[in-house]
C-alpha cells in the first residue's frame, strides 16, 4: 500500500477524506515512469503537478499535442498552444503536433498508457457515465470522452464518492447514459482507492480517518475489503 | 501554370450555395479561419450544414454565422464553451439541428471521407445512447459500431504557412482538423498567415500537400477569436436603428 506523505493538512473542520489536491496526488504515485498520458478537465489536470520526482511522462491532449509542459507566462503564451479544455499550454522539448485523425489513432489504437478522467457515476462492472445527465433540456456534449475509454489502455477515475447531496456515484447500474462499457480499471475518490476487478468492487485503501464500513454506507454497491 | 491564390476571401467564398455542406477548421479559436468564416456571413449562403468541434464563442467567426441563420445543421462533438451564447438558444427553440458525434469518431469520419473509405467501425460509442441505430458488428470477441464518412462541398481552414500549390504548415495546435477537412472537402480554402515561395516549405516539413487546396488567401494579420470576444465584438456589425441624430 502506498503511503503517501500529505503536504497540504485537512484544512476545514469540516473536510473528511482527501481534498482535491490529495486525490490528484494520490493517484499521480500509480503514474508510472514512462507513460503516455491523457488527463481530462478538472481534478485529473492536477495530477501532473504530483507525480514523483524521477518518472519522466509524456502528457497527450487530444487536440494534437504530445509533450504538454505547464501553463505559460504571459510571454509565452500563444492562443495557438492550447489544451483539450482550451486552456493556454507551453509544448516541452521533444513535444510533437499533429492532426486531429492522428491524435485519436493514437487513443483509438490503444497507444495511450493512461487517462484519467471525472465521472458522475461508476457501475460495479466499470461502466463510466460522465457525459450527460440525460436532462431533457441539457445541450448534448461528449467532446473526446467516448474515444478516450474505448481505446486508452487504462482508466482512472478521480471523483467525489457522493454528489454533493450524499447520494452514491457507486452504483449497481448507471442511471445516467453510458460514455463506456467496462472502462474503469480504478477509482480515487476522496475516501479510498478502488478497483473494478472480475470479483467486483475493491476497496484497496482508505483515506486518513475514514473507515471501510463509512466507505460501504456512502456506496451502492457491496464492496470487497482488501485491508 | 498553377496558382491558388486568390484576392479575396469573399470570391473564395462566392462559390458557396445555400445547403452546401461546409466544414470549418479549428477547435475553440485555434486554427479558426475567421476571415473566412466572416467573408461566409457577408456572402450570404443558407441552410448550411457546418462541421466543427464545437460552436463557436461570442457573437463572432462561426457562432456569428450561427446567429445569422445561415446554419440549419451542426455536426459537432462539443457544442458548448465557456462564451457559448448563440448554439443552446437556437438548439432549445428547434431553430438548429444537431449530430452530435464523438470527437474521435468525428475526426475519422472525415479523414475516411478524404480517403475515399465509405465507412468503418469503431469501439467507440458501443454501449451509449450515441451508436443507437447503427450497426454493430463483432470482431475477434468485441462489438465495435458502424459509422459512415463526412465529405464536404467546401473545406474553410487556417495555415501559417502556404505556396502557390498549396502546400501548407500549420501553427502548433491550431493544425487540429484542418488537414484531414483539407481532404474531405471538394474545395478547400484556406486563409494564410503568409504566403511563401516554391521551395521554401522543405518537402519533409509539408504538413498538407497542395492536392488538397484549392484556393489560398494571404491574411497576415488574422483577428483572433477570445479578443473580438472579450471586446464585445459582434460581426456583422449591428446597423444602428437610431440615425435620427444625424451620426453619419
Amino acid at each position: 500500500m502506498t503511503n503517501i506523505n500529505i503536504s497540504q493538512a485537512n484544512t476545514t473542520d469540516q473536510q473528511v477524506g482527501w481534498n482535491r489536491e490529495q486525490m490528484a496526488q494520490r493517484c499521480a504515485q500509480d503514474i508510472e515512469d514512462g507513460s503516455y498520458v491523457n488527463l481530462g478537465i478538472g481534478i485529473p489536470e492536477k495530477v501532473a503537478k504530483y507525480v514523483p520526482d524521477g518518472r519522466e511522462v509524456i502528457y497527450h491532449t487530444e487536440n494534437g499535442l504530445l509533450g504538454m509542459g505547464t501553463a505559460p507566462s504571459d510571454t509565452e503564451l500563444d492562443p495557438d498552444l492550447i489544451n483539450a479544455g482550451k486552456k493556454p499550454v507551453t509544448a516541452i522539448p521533444g513535444a510533437s503536433y499533429f492532426h486531429h485523425g492522428d491524435s485519436f489513432a493514437m487513443i483509438r489504437g490503444n497507444h495511450i498508457d493512461v487517462c484519467v478522467l471525472g465521472a458522475m457515476q461508476v457501475s460495479s462492472n466499470g461502466d463510466l457515465a460522465n457525459w450527460s445527465t440525460g436532462a431533457a433540456d441539457a445541450i448534448p456534449a461528449v467532446g473526446g470522452a467516448m474515444d478516450l475509454v474505448a481505446g486508452v489502455k487504462t482508466i482512472y477515475i478521480i471523483t467525489q464518492h457522493t454528489t454533493k447531496t450524499g447520494a452514491a456515484k457507486i452504483l449497481p447500474e448507471c442511471t445516467f447514459p453510458l460514455t463506456g462499457q467496462g472502462v474503469v480499471s480504478r477509482i480515487y475518490s476522496d475516501l479510498a482507492v478502488i478497483d473494478v476487478t472480475a470479483d467486483g468492487l475493491v476497496l484497496t485503501e482508505l483515506a486518513p480517518g475514514i473507515s471501510f464500513d463509512y466507505v460501504q454506507q456512502r456506496t451502492g454497491v457491496v464492496l470487497i475489503n482488501a485491508l | 501554370m498553377i496558382d491558388k491564390r486568390v484576392a479575396s476571401c469573399a470570391s473564395a467564398i462566392a462559390k458557396i450555395n445555400d445547403g452546401d455542406t461546409v466544414m470549418i477548421g479549428g477547435f475553440g479559436e485555434a486554427g479558426s479561419p475567421i476571415e473566412l468564416i466572416h467573408a461566409l456571413i457577408d456572402h450570404g449562403a443558407k441552410n448550411l450544414t457546418v462541421i466543427n468541434n464545437n460552436t463557436g464563442s461570442g457573437r463572432v467567426g462561426l457562432a456569428a454565422l450561427i446567429e445569422n441563420g445561415q446554419v440549419a445543421k451542426m455536426i459537432c462533438s462539443y457544442p458548448r464553451t465557456a462564451n457559448s451564447l448563440v448554439f443552446p438558444e437556437l438548439y432549445r427553440s428547434g431553430k438548429i439541428e444537431l449530430e452530435l458525434v464523438p470527437q474521435g469518431t468525428l475526426a475519422e469520419r472525415i479523414r475516411a471521407g478524404g480517403a475515399g473509405v465509405p465507412a468503418f467501425f469503431t469501439k467507440t460509442s458501443v454501449g451509449t445512447p450515441l451508436s443507437e441505430g447503427k450497426e454493430q458488428r463483432n470482431f475477434d470477441g468485441e462489438y465495435y459500431v458502424m459509422e459512415r464518412s463526412l465529405k464536404a462541398d467546401f473545406a474553410l481552414i487556417k495555415a501559417k504557412q502556404a505556396d502557390r500549390y498549396g502546400n501548407l504548415v500549420f501553427n502548433k495546435t491550431a493544425r487540429n482538423f484542418a488537414p484531414i477537412m483539407a481532404m474531405a472537402a471538394t474545395t478547400t480554402l484556406v486563409q494564410t498567415n503568409e504566403m511563401v515561395e516554391l521551395g521554401d516549405i522543405d518537402p519533409e516539413n509539408v504538413v498538407t500537400p497542395g492536392i488538397f487546396v484549392n484556393e489560398i488567401i494571404e491574411v497576415t494579420q488574422p483577428q483572433q477569436e477570445s479578443a473580438l470576444v472579450s471586446a464585445g465584438v459582434i460581426y456583422p456589425t449591428p446597423v444602428e436603428l437610431n440615425t435620427s441624430e444625424g451620426a453619419k
